[in-house]
């Protein structure tokens, strides 16, 4: 079987791989318009904080036995009838099955000057805005979404003042309710980040970025990050259907048998899936189909939860984030806020499932709230547990005087207090005297303080009774 | 002190000559606890008949150093005068008479009969062996021995393909051997940082908290108490610890603290290894393994920025149907952070049965000969042909591994007469009603042990063996430190040792020599067979342990120091570099669904050892533990309206069991705990395999939990 993949991004790279993984005598063509050997898009934004070097999120060549790979090679056009997809090189390229995993590219918002701006979606985008960060004195990022936001913290922390400029009310407003995103720009705030809300820009200059009041912004490196648009040409000359993104049903597969699509240039069940772990899912899919590995393989949807990448700020978001107290709707919101700390966790529950929880500064319950997310499962009666760990399972430390008698305390030699009570009134004053007589004290070591302790309230007691 | 005059049966026993070094005469016979691959050396003196046994802790061990044993070694005298002991031969009339007592001619006639009958009529691998890893190394030695050349069978294997297997692959595919900890355990109280993944060495092994001085790092499903005296505890998805690795090894990478001049000069594959981990970012590990992104970054700055650090791993990294890829994975960490190798760092895995180190080396093992030899080697096999004075054409291949064997037995095509040494899989096997099946359907089990375990019971001759303190033996313990354990007491009247019976049986078949029932005659011979190879013994002699305080293997000659850090200079690959291989995360064999909504996973208690065939017969013990019980989370004991101690049913796929609850917050909320020395927890269990160790699953599975009153009668969901 001749296997074509349009783009050697996250999907496309992973759907190979998949596919090798699966059946190693189908073989894989893969054209990728970059030129670049595959790299995990998810890390750029570490890229250009300098927390991860570009040969550090490269990933494993897919070139090899079976397949091909076909870098700097733009496909033009798919003839559906004879089977052959045609690139930009004049060259043809006959396929049984093809997989369009085109992804998406930067919205170029319609402002006067854009294209001075620098977007961000790729590793030669990123390397363009190191190369202008060297020379600038500051950076404007235009769009407060999880992009813009992850730019704007790296950049700022390679030591330049930036400036986020977000159109809408809050911060990563399709993750983070407006509370969360107030927080989470303090948060920015404080690593040197100066978010602006609500505001317009209306043109973009070699000297600054002007906004809509007239207010001009005299930084020299502009970034955009307004979002991002499926790639769906090709699929749309060759006349298949095409919403958002290219529609497939839960095989993946679009109107025609033999082309599927899949990652951030799909539309599945009306959503079009921005993260790389849906794209993940789908390649796995089609790999378990197009393979015969699993022919009831089926892509039901995807959970999404977003990680924030920017260090010095955790956040998590997962689910439907804006919802509120409803009883009629069985939803319940639990939230606790702590500003001056950056602390924001809210959990939305609907009928004892977590459906949502946005987890904004230190969460040392994240990953436990991601699982119950993902898998569905039933919360415990009290969710305090779950936003604060330790809370219901806080040992008091047991103090000799409330401990009873039959309190274990050398795990190692099962001896209870009452044995070293027992002990300590026939004459063993010491630890050495009352391991000699009970072993306790001589497995691990850890009731040696519990011991002491005992020994030093037993007589305390006495001399209170002399 | 006094000495045994004794008799093994009816074969008299060459008495160990005196110990250069005295043992204090008011201490008693300087030996070994029964126990853990620890193996803490005790003093046992006194007099079984009079009641005076009594057991002292040895200061010259440094695993236990310090007066240090835990209940289970201060008890362990109570194994030698205890009632349970087996002291004659039983056997049955028919396969339905109850077992009965016969003379040792008698039941050494009719297994060695029966063994002829069977292969006479199914060939040579109808009769299979099925060994332990708590023998001695003489033992474990004898039996592989036994098989190849008494039995001509290539049906061989051990309980410690449930126990090490996962760990001996990856280390052998990273650093071309196998040992344990590669360097003393005294090296592990040094380390500035140690991570323990999936150890609970406070309850398996007390004494060697001792030896966790520093920063201690440990990654378990359960709040365990090791995990307790920790300084960081990653609370990990049961079967994700390789996504964690993988995560950790990303993050090590990208902030710096990849040891590139030890990369460069010590190992190979770190490109691909690299590449691998690309696609583990942080927050993908933490979305599968449920510990949090600030835990991961924590734990490899405090494992980087130690100036000494060890990564160590035990039975819950391993046994899974990925056990050897998730070793891989910490060792891809441990190599990119330079630790193997250079004084007192390393990866080491921390072995569990008595010997289970010296158990997994000379030939117990499906796929191997003596010194750590590949059954299908040539030279090996021309090797060992040779000190066993037979053809190397004769010898053997390759035979099923553990599971693999029991699920054969009394099938078409499998074995249809089993010898067990040492092992009590009715218990200790995954899915254990399907193996008890199976040893039902063999025409001849036969068993030799010191009490009636569960599978002694089944058996159709029950053969009672020497124990411990009775006899001597080498053990090797989880340092590679090859131990001696001297006869303290004599046997009581009518037991017999491993050696004598496998003398006895290789007469019966037709060898009358090459089967010494001598331990010191055995150990010379184990000698000259593992000469050579890489666990190479040829260097060690009774002697010498016992002036050494014990000795490290490889020892190529007796001039030779011995090897406690095998890796200083180069590893034992061909070029003499650690291998670092690319590995990826799958899912656990079996995922929790609407039927089957929670993990469980299985381990140990304080109190009993493995089957608990010898520890649930000690009054101490069986006080401290007498019952099996199911840890569960407390949110759960709220939606079954249940409390500490009421009884719950447990059921997977595979069976079914009933234990009493005990509600814990040391429990993550989707997962449950059963310990396995009792009858029950291994019907649950998983026999999904690895496909390179064969280690079945045994600490994930997923169960549904009823209250038992409320439990539907029957398995009504079972194959859902």
């Amino acid at each position: 079987m001749r296997l074509v993949v349009v783009g050697n991004g996250m999907a496309g790279t992973r759907l190979a791989s998949e596919v090798r993984a699966r059946d190693k005598d189908i073989q894989v063509t893969v054209f990728g318009a970059e030129t670049r050997r595959p790299y995990n898009r998810v890390l750029l934004s570490n890229v250009l904080a300098g927390t991860a070097t570009p040969e550090q999120v490269r990933l494993p060549s897919q070139t090899g036995e079976g397949v091909t790979a076909r870098l700097g090679v733009t496909v033009t056009a798919i003839d559906r009838d004879s089977r052959t997809i045609r690139t930009a090189d004049g060259g043809r390229e006959p396929y049984d099955v093809l997989v369009l995993a085109t992804g998406s590219e930067p919205v170029v918002p319609p402002i006067p000057g854009a294209t001075r701006a620098i977007t961000f979606r790729t590793m030669d985008d990123c390397d363009r805005i190191l190369g202008a960060a060297a020379t600038a004195t500051g950076a404007v990022v235009i769009g407060g979404g999880l992009l813009g936001v992850e730019a704007a913290r790296g950049l700022a922390g390679r030591g330049m003042p930036v400036t986020l400029l977000h159109l809408g009310g809050h911060l990563m407003e399709r993750q983070l309710d407006a509370e969360a995103g107030l927080v989470l720009g303090e948060a920015l705030a404080g690593l040197g980040v100066s978010v602006r809300t609500g505001v317009q820009v209306a043109a973009i200059h070699s000297h600054g970025v002007e906004l809509a009041t007239g207010e001009v912004l005299a930084l020299e490196l502009v970034v955009l990050a307004c979002g991002v648009r499926p790639v769906v040409g090709l699929a749309r000359d060759a006349g298949l259907e095409v919403g958002h993104g290219v529609v497939v049903d839960d095989r993946l597969r679009t109107r025609d048998p033999a082309i599927y699509a899949i990652g951030e240039c799909a539309q599945h069940d009306g959503t079009v899936y921005g993260l790389v772990a849906p794209a993940w899912e789908q390649a796995a899919v089609v790999a378990d189909l197009i393979t015969g590995a699993d022919k009831a393989a089926r892509y039901r949807g995807s959970r999404l939860v977003t990680r924030l990448k920017a260090r010095s700020v955790e956040l998590a978001a997962m689910g439907e984030t804006q919802l509120t107290d409803d009883s009629a709707a069985a939803v319940e919101v639990v939230r606790f806020t702590h500003r001056a700390r950056g602390i924001y966790r809210k959990l939305i529950i609907r009928n004892d499932r977590l459906v949502g929880a946005i987890l904004l500064g230190e969460a040392p319950t994240v990953g436990t709230l991601t699982q119950l997310y993902d898998r569905g499962g039933p919360l415990p009666g009290d969710p305090a547990g779950l936003l604060f760990p330790g809370f219901d399972g806080a040992m008091l430390a047991d103090s000799p005087v409330r401990m009873p008698d039959s309190a274990r305390v050398c795990e190692c030699n099962n001896v209870t207090k009452g044995r070293i009570r027992a002990c300590w009134e026939a004459g063993a004053r010491d630890t050495a005297a009352v391991a000699a007589a009970t072993r306790a004290t001589t497995g691990c070591g850890s009731c040696r303080s519990a011991v002491e302790g005992l020994i030093g309230w037993l007589s305390e007691q006495e001399e209170v009774r002399a | 002190m006094k000495r045994p005059e004794s008799t093994i049966g009816s074969m008299p026993i060459s008495l160990f000559p005196q110990a250069p070094v005295m043992s204090p005469a008011r201490l008693g016979e300087a030996t070994h606890c029964p126990y853990c691959a620890l193996q803490c050396g005790m003093y046992v003196n006194g007099d079984i008949s009079d009641g005076t046994l009594t057991i002292t802790p040895r200061h010259d061990i440094p695993a236990n150093a310090g007066g240090l044993l835990c209940q289970k070694g201060w008890t362990a005298g109570e194994l030698l005068t205890g009632g349970a002991r087996l002291t004659t031969p039983l056997a049955r009339a028919g396969h339905t008479s109850p077992l009965s007592p016969v003379s040792w001619e008698d039941a050494l006639d009719r297994v060695a009969g029966a063994v002829r009958e069977i292969q006479a009529e199914h060939g040579d691998d109808a009769v299979a062996v099925f060994g332990g890893g708590g023998l001695t190394n003489e033992k474990a030695y004898q039996l592989g021995k036994f098989a190849r050349v008494a039995l001509r069978t290539s049906q061989i294997d051990y309980n410690g393909r449930f126990c090490m297997s996962s760990a001996a692959a990856a280390s052998n595919r990273a650093f071309g051997m196998d040992r344990g900890l590669p360097f003393p355990i005294t090296d592990v109280a040094g380390a500035g940082a140690v991570m323990m993944v999936g150890g609970n060495v406070a309850d398996t092994m007390p004494p060697f908290m001792r030896h966790l001085r520093n920063t201690l790092i440990v990654v378990d499903p359960r709040e365990t108490r090791t995990a307790r005296q920790a300084t960081l505890h990653l609370r990990v998805t049961p079967g994700t610890d390789l996504a964690l690795a993988l995560g950790l090894l990303h993050i090590a990478i990208t902030e710096g603290y990849a040891d590139e001049d030890y990369i460069a000069a010590r190992t190979t594959g770190f490109q691909e290894v690299r590449a691998s981990v690309a696609s583990w970012w942080p927050e993908r590990a933490e979305r599968v393994t449920g510990v949090p992104v600030a835990q991961m970054r924590e734990a490899v700055h405090l494992l980087g920025s130690a100036r000494t650090a060890m990564i160590l791993t035990g039975r819950g990294a391993e046994q899974h149907s990925k056990g050897v890829d998730t070793v891989t994975a910490f060792i891809n960490l441990a190599l990119t952070l330079g630790l193997p190798g250079r004084a007192g760092s390393g990866y080491g895995c921390v072995t569990g049965q008595g010997n289970g180190q010296g158990g997994r080396e000379h030939g117990q093992k499906a796929d191997q000969l003596p010194g750590y030899r590949r059954i299908d080697d040539p030279a090996a096999r021309a090797h060992v042909a040779g000190v066993w004075g037979v053809d190397p054409d004769a010898l053997p291949g390759p035979g099923r591994s553990a599971y693999e064997l029991l699920d054969s037995l009394g099938t078409p095509g499998g074995p249809r007469g089993l010898l067990v040494f040492g092992s009590n899989p009715v218990i200790s096997a995954p899915r254990s009603s399907h193996v008890t099946e199976r040893l039902a359907a063999l025409d001849l089990l036969v068993v030799s042990d010191f009490v009636l375990s569960e599978t002694a019971a089944m058996a159709d001759v029950v053969l009672p063996t020497t124990q411990w303190a009775e006899e001597h033996g080498t053990m090797t313990n989880l340092e590679g430190r090859v131990l001696l354990r001297r006869q303290a007491v004599a046997p009581p009247s009518g037991v017999r040792s491993d050696l004598a019976i496998l003398s006895g049986l290789a007469a019966r078949l037709g060898l009358a020599d090459g089967f010494s029932a001598d331990p010191g005659t055995v150990f010379d011979e184990l000698r000259r067979a593992s000469a050579g190879g890489v666990a190479d013994y040829s260097g060690i002699t009774y002697e010498r342990i016992a002036s050494e305080t014990g000795v490290f293997w490889p020892a190529p000659s007796e001039d030779h120091p011995g090897t406690p850090r095998p890796f200083l200079d180069r590893f034992a690959t061909p070029d003499g570099r650690a291998r670092l291989v690319p590995v990826d995360h799958r899912p656990v064999a079996e995922e929790v669904d609407d039927h089957y909504p929670y993990y469980l996973t299985t381990g140990r208690v304080l109190a009993h050892y493995q089957s608990g065939a010898q520890t649930r017969r000690i009054p101490a013990l069986n006080e401290a533990a007498p019952e099996t019980y199911l840890e569960i989370p407390p949110d759960l004991a709220e939606r079954l309206n249940v409390t500490s101690g009421d009884m719950l049913t447990v059921t997977s796929r595979r069976g079914s069991t009933e234990a009493a609850a005990r509600v814990s917050r040391a429990i993550r909320h989707d997962t449950v705990f059963m310990p396995f020395h009792w009858e029950g927890a291994n019907r649950l269990t998983n026999p999904a395999l690895d496909p390179v160790s064969r280690m079945p699953e045994f600490k994930v599975c997923a169960v549904r939990i009823e209250r038992r009153d409320a439990a539907p009668s029957g398995e009504r969901r079972l194959g859902a």
